[in-house]
């Protein structure tokens, strides 16, 4: 399957959980297709990084779940941060844990999971959904509900795939990816090189191999498909890319003259117009 | 200002220092700093009076020995991907040092957003884990610049829960609530007052009372007999210069 024929079957007005964690390991291919399609209104649940950047710059996200949005070497999102002072994208801040349970929650089949984290901090006021429960037991303890974040779809990027929807890590790092699928009706994974089963072994034991094809609808393969952000041990974070990334975020010409430089075309005309730019920078 | 035997320390030193303290008598416990001096305080911890301390190296590895800033560790302890930082949260073997960019006088601390949640003058991170942190280990705090826009009379968005709303909260709040310290560029700091509000423990070689005041956005008392922070010893000085930080990093944090 390609990026296109994924972003295919989603729909506006769609809940989509992204992968990774900040400026690592995001499914950038994918995102950059979304970015090509017509789907809006979404709900996009998150990690933060440059993925929620160009879909928040894009327009194309009604709501935001988040506990945070960076870029790590750069510690604010351009975007996002824009999007927050101009108050046009609603946003659901949560707590790193509690997202967590969310997600966890949501992979179980539960309306929610009992968590301490949030209590008395205004997470709780500004999300004036938030419900407390307390405790059946002995201890009597009033815990955060946080509920279940239930996912239309995910989208994630591994190191490596086969092509029945297996999908294995080579980094230090899961990080969620695999709660993202397990949360999700529909989840496509991105690979930087599909391989047969058999051509897992030489990556890693099998705790390396964290996705289920069981519950993985489309696998892409994807060389580069994490860039600009890092997908080690393939590649580290583009930091000349971010770099230029975050710079043409402070203004709307030097915007547009980045997306139409970068995003005005398919993912082939993407890796051409990278490679232009790191020999203009060498 | 003396580091004992004619070696001065600079600022930066003095706080590095102050950080590493925070994390004295832990026993085995996470060492999480974030920022560079506080980094610099932990390894330095483990260094000499904390050998126990676990130490991660910014990703996702615990790390056996003690590198230098930006340097990879030669032997690798543990595994401990976000998940599991997660779950050590929660199990309370952890101390971290977040950073604030306001904190108030109950010790409630923001790195959110300032002004008006719904639309904010200035985005910042979001809360990240700070309110797990709060309400689950010990969290101290690093001001590399203490100033009246940081120490604030009321923060705009609680991240970090500080005593009041700890207590307002209830007991499921305030069962593993504690913040031990915080360290700025100008003075120790902590809660230990029976109202749990700010009080100063010691002031930084060099620092008057009355600079330390009027860097507060709130009323700060500085007790007359007031401790002056601890100097660097020679060894910790040569451990800063030589071995952690030799590239001096923690002088774009803190001058001087």
């Amino acid at each position: 399957m390609t990026a296109d024929e994924a972003v295919a079957h989603l729909e506006s007005g769609m809940t989509v959980g992204i992968g990774g964690w900040g400026s690592r390991r995001k499914p950038m291919a994918l995102v950059r297709a979304l970015l090509r399609s017509d789907v809006r209104d979404l709900t996009v649940v998150s990690y933060g990084g440059p993925d929620v950047g160009l879909l928040v710059a894009a327009g194309r996200v009604r709501k935001l779940v988040a506990a945070f949005a960076t870029l790590d070497s750069i510690p604010l999102e351009p975007h996002f941060r824009a999007a927050r002072q101009r108050g046009d994208v609603e946003l659901v801040e949560l707590d790193e844990a509690m997202f967590m349970w969310g997600l966890t929650a949501a992979a179980h089949r539960l309306p929610f999971l009992p968590v301490r984290a949030g209590l008395g901090s205004d997470v709780m006021t500004v999300n004036p959904c938030l419900r407390t429960v307390t405790s059946p037991y002995e201890d009597g303890e009033e815990l955060v509900a946080v509920p279940a974040l239930t996912l239309d779809a995910a989208l994630v990027h591994l190191n490596r795939a086969d092509a029945r929807g297996n999908a294995q890590y080579l980094g230090p790092d899961p990080y969620f990816d695999d709660l993202f699928c397990e949360a999700a009706r529909e989840a496509y994974v991105s690979c930087e090189r599909l391989v047969d089963s058999a051509g897992f072994a030489e990556g890693g034991g099998p705790q390396t191999l964290l996705v289920q094809r069981s519950c993985v609808n489309g696998v892409i393969e994807a060389p580069g498909g994490a860039h600009f952000t890092s997908c080690v041990p393939d590649y580290d974070r583009d930091e000349a890319f971010q770099a230029a990334y975050a710079a043409a975020a402070a203004g709307p010409g030097a915007w547009r003259e980045f997306a139409d430089r970068f995003l005005s075309g398919d993912e082939d005309a993407y890796r051409a117009a990278v490679d232009d730019f790191t020999e203009g920078a060498a | 200002m003396s580091g004992g035997r004619g070696v001065s320390a600079g600022r930066a030193e003095v706080c590095v220092v102050a950080c590493a303290e925070a994390w004295r008598g832990d026993g085995e416990v996470l060492a999480s700093p974030m920022g560079v001096v506080p980094t610099i305080g932990a390894r330095l911890a483990r260094l000499t009076f904390a050998p126990d301390l676990l130490l991660t190296d910014g990703e996702a590895l615990l790390m056996a020995d003690v590198p230098a800033l930006g340097a990879r560790p030669r032997a690798v302890e543990g595994w401990l991907p976000f998940r599991r930082h997660l779950a050590v949260v929660a199990g309370g073997r952890r101390h971290v040092m977040m950073g604030a960019a306001q904190l108030d006088r109950h010790g409630n601390q923001n790195i959110s957003c300032v002004g008006d949640w719904h639309r904010p003058d200035r985005q910042l991170l979001g809360v990240r884990g700070a309110p797990a942190n709060t309400l689950n280990n010990p969290t101290s705090y690093w001001i590399p610049r203490h100033s009246p826009r940081v120490l604030v009379e009321k923060v705009d968005m609680v991240s970090g829960v500080g005593y009041d709303r700890a207590a307002a909260a209830g007991p499921s709040a305030t069962r593993f609530h504690r913040i031990p310290r915080v360290v700025t560029d100008l003075a120790v700091l902590d809660f230990e007052t029976p109202d749990r509000t700010m009080r100063v423990r010691s002031l930084h070689p060099g620092v008057t009372a009355a600079e330390l005041q009027a860097a507060t956005g709130f009323a700060l008392e500085v007790p007359r007999d007031v401790p002056r922070t601890r100097p660097p010893s020679a060894e910790e000085l040569r451990l800063i210069r030589e071995v952690i930080d030799p590239d001096g990093l923690r002088a774009r944090e803190v001058r001087g």
